[in-house]
């Protein structure tokens, strides 16, 4: 009972979550006609609610915690879906006979409250449910991989196999010129030995042979050999000690086989959706089972399969007998570094695709970055401060206006010891 | 300039030059041996180079495997309100016996961390101490009781339950004993308890009583209460003995008071005056602008000669026996006369008849209803010590049935504890609900442990009309229930002990006529934390009539007291850290420097330096000399302090030590003091002013004191005061202003200077620290430690000068003349005047650690702080040798999962103790130089909320752990680029200035150690006396 009580909660607060995108996303509904319209504007205005309101629990085409949408007008009395939009259950315990059975038949889950929607919101959504992408798993596919690719992409610079194609190239010019040059130096050789008048001098000039043995015995030769070898094992050395405590790919298996392929990628669940802490506090924190349970308690199997997955089942194992998901850590901080999620992605706007890597294409989550000191500091070098909106920046924007450069996170004292270490 | 020639010293050994006291003072890092197994010379043996060939293979091997797999567990079904890595905070009260403080208490998943005072409460004002700081550690204690116990065995509730209920039935008459209950609702229980069995009193004791204010109110005015009192009402204040603002009644409370009747400025240039007559140099003594040793046999004398002084004045007739003359009485008894209504009379004495005397002096100065507030009585202090003494007798004749002890323990801290100790087996059932098996509980059948009061429901009525809520901040860590509940289980009642108080509050509710429905109410109670009852404010003013005389007080004095003793008495204290001893189980509390004897983890005779002198006692760093004291047919050997201030021919001992049952931490430090006190004489009286006899044995012994650790080498003007007289004619009275001569002029030091300085273009954080309003209390110093998971190194630590505590309090003497002779040393340490200095890294500006830090471990921020970073620091201490103001600590040890030091830091090594750690605060390793961040995460984490929230950074969005802990806020914290900050008013820093060099236009602020150019970011306010002009 107080598991369902407290997932309740939870949707009631997503809720409110979405709520509060919906109203920042600016979106200003304009739709004038009665019927349901068809217009681009009215549709993608609708998308947009959609997203924002609707997609944790429903699909156009696709039964998920609620019904698949897409012909609703036609099934139902257009006042019948606002208002059932609105506040279900006002007509579920109105008693009204359709509302009932829905209710019943999704396991009287409670659809949140929309009161907040205007009637040109409402009709707006319709006009998506109704004309909206016909193709609607493929376009979010699509949308997903080009947001992740922009994601990878920002990286910029060379990618590693064309330097290594160019560097190939290099070289075999550098031989080819080699071998031209050294062509040339016979042919010449020749030539000048054919030719009568040289004295013995520049015979010798000519037929000089180099002596190559002394070369190599050379006190310069040895030296310049040992400090490039010894160069090298240090370098390799002092490499090998910087990676000692990285853990760069770590991707442990998990007690479940989740995937955020599956949930950030193809269903495009919001990352903060489960990830609460991330805008608030220190950690993101990993999800609690109720917060599984949210779309769980309906949604037991991928789509077309029969019965429970026995991987969602470990979902319901841990709820049922109380016992908490051990999940593996894989991103571990030693403990004499602070970092702060909330100050990251709440007030500097960093997406969590910056240093967690394409998680929405990741089957298993593997450690994308380094999470060494020079990296946190590299980016705190190059990093621009989101200013804009901000109050607390003002006096610091102020003062930096008279510099050319963008103000950057270390100019406001980004590479202190003690913003990280206490 | 200064022109008084004072001198300031911080102990004895100071004073007199010791020649060994100088060559360990040149030394930072004296050469103590480490504690392993090292050899005399300190050089390494075999075994270390083992050691250390062992250290480098494991590290290779380390770094060539694998990081272990570390978890990640999330909740099963997460609490709405709980999200990980944030603080939620709740409001509390702290109370045991009387001791009573509305809180707040931090908690981090679900986990209670820190204790900071209410700022809503009418009687705390946001003060705490440092008992109710290191409060929260004793609901890790691994001494707790895990389960109720039968007969030493661990039971089940309902066996409990089930074989009490018939056993107390049968038991015939019933006594509960227990310490002040300030709880309406436990009242109420215990009353639903007494009227299913019938028989059943409840007795109150208080282990530090106070039972002669009330017994002199009921002969005096007939109605036995303790009046509020009113300090910062007070013009003129005198103190007989009482410490009111360390230990006596409500000290945090009064220590607010107290300061705001003391807080000056160029605008209001006045303050009370405090004359103190006492025995021992009392925390309270040492902040008085006058102070007058006095034997305990004169202390009765002592007032009833005031009243005389005050009689004649008033016309009255005065009292036989009142002749008593000693320096400042009649200096006091005119200015009291001087300022009728605006004065306050008090004393500590626990005798009814002093304390009639008391009475009828606050009413001759028409002090009643003005400072001394019967109209508000307090209830903190309900004990009856004549009715407690009566049950020992009925005890030990077999007449009690069945007795329950409600969390307290009488055998150990009752005057006549040894003979309940003998008694309580002839009861036929004997209970307690100690949250520990402590002396009394383990010698009862049926031990039914309470929660700790962080676990608990409760509600406190400490004061008239002013109501309190203690809500459960954690689950209860143990099998245990609230007593309370258990009175309503064993009377059959099954109602929730939290239902309980709602009904009882929602009855109230029902009767008040509040608007708005009850759960509102409630749930604003809760939030909170206090509820004013709002018709209490406007009562009908009583008027107070004599019905005692004092004539007959007075016989009764001149009987007990005299003006010449017998030279050898004992007074029995209470210090500010240990209390009444029921939290000595706090390692925090043990080593938390006492702040006048600067002395941690003992328990201690203190003499006079003449005594001393006349025993060729010679006491320099801790090491002296034991003593065996007889007294009230007990003997006991304790460790000799000197201690300037005391009066000739008494010597004082501390109670609260000498625990044999409170855990592992206290047992077997010093001796039970209660074991001395005489409960015969119809009230507990403090001292014994016939049949002691003091010797020396001869054994040497150390104490661990923290006074003498650090010290400026003999660099003057680190205390800069003056008297109100002065101050007033020129504000900068007392101040020194060092120069220093260049290109044929004298400049200020901070027109000098090698470095370019910094610019502070966002915050620059800075401490404004008024050494007036600091009294001393040590409350700062225990909520650093909390807040920043400082270790607990112990005695032995202690005495290597090992203390790693990030804020110290340095206590000065100061007395007109130095002392070379023993003579002259007596005289200096006969009365000295007192001053208190807070110090704690002072973040300067032109920082001498940071330019000699190899490795840049210690840096400046770009807000001023001069940052620590741990994991950079290699230890080579250049840093602390460099600090000229000695607040850099250094580990020694791996203090945390460190077998040697388990005994002591439990914070850091029991499973239970590491509950209590900051999670935003690392725990320091071996090896590297640790010091005040000037609380960073707080910084950082009030910077962060601003961001989010898209705004400015408010004054008080930020504090420091030790100025919210302050109850007489001398510590302001704050941006002093902020021009609105409070800090920035109290300096008067120009506005608009982003550069490190603030110019500060108060006068009375100023930089320790100014000359040297360093520059810090924390200020002292210069100390005012409220002496006579020329006085010093």
């Amino acid at each position: 009972m107080s598991i369902k009580r407290s997932i309740l909660g939870v949707s009631i607060r997503v809720c409110h979550l979405l709520v509060l995108i919906f109203l920042f996303s600016g979106i200003q509904a304009y739709a004038v006609d009665p019927e349901i319209p068809d217009s681009e504007e009215a549709i993608s205005a609708g998308q947009s609610i959609f997203n924002a309101n609707c997609k944790t629990c429903h699909r156009l085409d696709q039964k998920l915690v609620g019904p698949a949408l897409r012909g609703v007008t036609d099934r139902r009395e257009l006042d019948w879906a606002k208002q059932f939009i609105t506040n279900s259950q006002v007509l579920v315990q109105g008693g009204d006979a359709d509302a009932v059975a829905l209710f019943k038949e999704f396991n009287n889950t409670v659809m949140p409250s929309h009161d907040f929607l205007s009637d040109d919101d409402l009709t707006n959504l319709l006009s998506y449910i109704e004309y909206g992408d016909k193709a609607d798993p493929a376009a979010a596919e699509a949308g997903a991989t080009a947001e992740g690719g922009e994601a990878t992409g920002s990286g910029g610079g060379i990618p590693n196999e064309y330097l290594t194609i160019i560097l190939v190239v290099l070289v075999i010019v550098l031989v080819l010129v080699l071998v031209v040059l050294g062509l040339i130096v016979s042919v010449l050789t020749k030539y000048m030995n054919k030719s009568e008048n040289l004295d013995e001098d520049d015979k010798e000039f000519i037929n000089q042979k180099t002596d190559y043995k002394g070369i190599f015995k050379s006190d310069g030769m040895i030296i310049i050999v040992t400090a490039i070898v010894l160069a090298f094992v240090v370098k390799t050395a002092i490499n090998g000690l910087y990676t000692v405590g990285v853990q760069q790919g770590y991707a442990p298996s998990q007690p479940i086989a989740y995937s955020h392929e599956l949930h950030a990628g193809q269903y495009e669940i919001p990352c903060q959706y489960c990830h609460t802490g991330v805008e608030i506090g220190k950690s993101a924190n990993i999800p609690s089972a109720n917060i599984c349970m949210n779309c769980h308690m309906h949604i037991q199997n991928v789509e077309g399969k029969e019965g429970v997955s026995p991987e969602i089942a470990k979902i319901y194992d841990a709820v049922d007998n109380n016992q908490p998901i051990e999940w593996v850590r894989v991103h571990n901080l030693p403990d004499l570094a602070y970092f702060n999620h909330s100050q990251h992605v709440a007030v500097g706007g960093i997406e969590c695709q910056t240093c967690h890597g394409p998680i929405e294409e990741m089957e298993v989550v593997s450690q994308h970055s380094a999470l060494t000191m020079g990296w946190c500091i590299d980016c705190h070098r190059n990093t621009e401060i989101t200013t804009q909106g901000n109050e607390y920046y003002d006096k610091l924007v102020q003062l930096h206006s008279e510099s050319k450069d963008a103000l950057k996170v270390k100019d406001i004292g980004g590479l202190e010891c003690a913003k990280c270490h206490y | 300039m200064k022109e008084n020639k004072k001198t300031y010293w911080k102990g004895l050994e100071q004073l007199t030059n010791d020649p060994e006291f100088v060559k360990n003072a040149d030394q930072e890092f004296p050469g103590f041996t480490s504690k392993s197994n090292q050899k005399e010379d300190g050089s390494s043996t075999r075994r270390d180079f083992l050691k250390m060939m062992g250290f480098s293979v494991a590290a290779a091997s380390l770094a060539a495997c694998e990081a272990p797999v570390r978890k990640a567990i999330p909740y099963v079904n997460k609490p709405v309100d709980i999200n990980p890595s944030v603080p939620n905070y709740y409001a509390s009260t702290f109370s045991k016996g009387g001791d009573y403080a509305s809180v707040v208490v931090k908690t981090r998943e679900g986990r209670p961390i820190k204790i900071d005072g209410n700022e809503l409460s009418p009687i705390t004002k946001g003060g705490t101490n440092a008992i109710v700081e290191g409060s929260v550690l004793s609901l890790y204690d691994e001494a707790r009781l895990r389960a109720p116990q039968i007969g030493g065995k661990t039971a089940e509730w309902s066996a409990l339950d089930g074989e009490l209920a018939g056993k107390l039935k049968s038991a015939g008459t019933i006594k509960i004993i227990s310490n002040t209950i300030l709880s309406p609702s436990t009242n109420r229980a215990i009353k639903v308890f007494a009227d299913q069995m019938g028989d059943v009193e409840v007795i109150t004791y208080d282990p530090i009583s106070n039972y002669g204010i009330t017994k002199a109110s009921e002969t005096y005015y007939g109605s036995s209460v303790l009046p509020s009192y009113n300090f910062d009402k007070a013009n003129v204040i005198v103190s007989f003995g009482a410490d009111f603002l360390g230990s006596w009644i409500s000290p945090i409370e009064f220590a607010r008071q107290y300061a705001q009747g003391r807080k000056i400025s160029k605008e209001n240039p006045n303050m009370s005056r405090h004359y103190q007559f006492e025995s021992t140099l009392s925390l309270t003594g040492s902040n008085a602008d006058y102070r007058t040793p006095i034997t305990a046999s004169q202390s009765g004398l002592a007032v009833l000669a005031l009243y005389n002084l005050i009689a004649k004045k008033a016309g009255v007739s005065t009292a036989g026996g009142g002749n008593l003359e000693l320096n400042n009485l009649s200096k006091a008894a005119n200015e009291l006369w001087a300022n009728k209504g605006k004065s306050l009379v008090v004393s500590g004495s626990n005798d009814p008849n002093v304390q009639v005397v008391v009475h009828a002096i606050n009413e001759l100065l028409e002090n009643n209803n003005k400072t001394v507030d019967f109209e508000n009585p307090a209830y903190f202090r309900k004990g009856d010590d004549s009715r407690m003494n009566q049950f020992v007798k009925e005890l030990n004749a077999g007449k009690v049935g069945g007795v329950i002890f409600y969390n307290c323990n009488p055998v150990y801290d009752f005057g006549g504890g040894q003979a309940i100790a003998a008694g309580i087996a002839k009861a036929k059932v004997s209970v307690s609900t100690s949250e520990v098996k402590d002396e009394t509980a383990s010698l009862v059948q049926y031990l039914a442990p309470d929660h700790h009061y962080l676990e608990s429901w409760n509600d406190f009525n400490p004061k008239k009309g002013v109501y309190s809520l203690a809500q459960p901040v954690i689950s209860p860590l143990f099998s245990t229930r609230q007593a309370p509940e258990s009175f309503l289980k064993w009377a059959g009642n099954t109602t929730s002990y939290y239902d309980f108080i709602r009904e009882e509050w929602q009855a109230n509710f029902a009767e008040s006529g509040i608007e708005g429905d009850f759960q509102s109410f409630w749930d604003k109670c809760l939030f909170d934390g206090v509820y004013i009852s709002e018709s209490s404010e406007e009562g009908e003013a009583s008027a107070l009539e004599a019905v005692g005389d004092v004539a007959t007080a007075a016989a009764a004095i001149g009987k007990a007291y005299q003006a010449q003793g017998s030279g050898s008495e004992l007074v029995v204290y209470t210090k500010v850290g240990i209390g009444s001893g029921a939290f000595a189980n706090n390692p925090w509390l043990q080593e938390m420097p006492d702040p006048i004897s600067k002395a941690t983890w003992d328990n201690y005779l203190t003499v006079s330096q003449k005594w001393a002198n006349e025993n060729g006692l010679k006491m320099h760093e801790g090491a002296t000399k034991l003593a065996t004291v007889s007294a009230n047919g007990q003997t006991f050997t304790v460790p000799v302090l000197v201690q300037p201030g005391q009066a000739n021919g008494t010597f004082g001992l501390a109670l609260g030590y000498g625990r044999t049952a409170a855990g592992r931490v206290a047992d077997g430090i010093g001796v039970n003091a209660y074991a001395l006190i005489n409960a015969n004489k119809g009230f507990v009286e403090y001292h014994i002013t016939e049949g002691v006899s003091v010797s020396l044995t001869g054994e040497s012994y150390r104490i661990a004191q923290t006074q003498t650790h650090q010290t400026y080498m003999g660099r003057d003007f680190v205390v800069q005061e003056a008297t109100l007289g002065e101050y007033k004619e020129d504000a900068s009275a007392g101040r020194y202003h060092p120069e220093i001569y260049k290109d044929g002029e004298f400049v200020k030091p901070s027109k000098i200077s090698l470095w370019s300085g910094h610019k502070y273009s966002q915050h620059h954080w800075g401490l404004a620290i008024d050494m007036n309003s600091c009294i001393g209390c040590a409350a700062c110093t225990v909520a650093c430690q909390v807040e920043n998971n400082v270790a607990v190194v112990g005695k032995e630590e202690v005495l290597n000068r090992r203390e790693m505590a990030w804020i110290r309090i340095d206590r000065y003497y100061s007395s007109p003349e130095g002392a070379t002779s023993n003579a002259e040393l007596e005289q200096a340490a006969d009365n000295p005047e007192v001053t208190f200095q807070p110090m704690m890294c002072q973040h300067c500006n032109n920082a001498p650690c940071e330019t000699v830090c190899p490795v840049v471990a210690t840096t400046h921020s770009s807000e001023g702080l001069n940052q620590m970073t741990y994991n950079r620091c290699i230890g080579t201490r250049y840093c602390a040798n460099n600090c000229p103001y000695k607040v850099r600590r250094f580990n020694w040890f791996k203090y945390h999962d460190n077998k040697d030091f388990a005994g002591v830091n439990t914070p850091q090594n029991d499973d239970l103790g590491k509950m209590v750690l900051n999670p935003d605060v690392t725990v320091r390793a071996r090896g590297v130089m640790e010091k005040c961040s000037m609380c960073v995460q707080r910084i950082q984490a009030g910077k962060l909320t601003a961001k989010r929230e898209g705004r400015k950074i408010k004054d008080g969005d930020v504090n420091v752990a030790c100025a919210v802990a302050c109850p007489t806020e001398a510590l302001v914290f704050g941006d002093m680029n902020d021009s609105q900050s409070k800090v920035s008013k109290m300096l008067k820093v120009e506005e608009n200035s982003t550069s490190a060099l603030k110019e500060v236009n108060e006068e009375r602020a100023y930089h320790v150690l100014e000359e040297i150019n360093v520059s810090p970011n924390v200020w002292y306010f210069t100390k005012i006396r409220n002496k006579d002009k020329n006085e010093a």
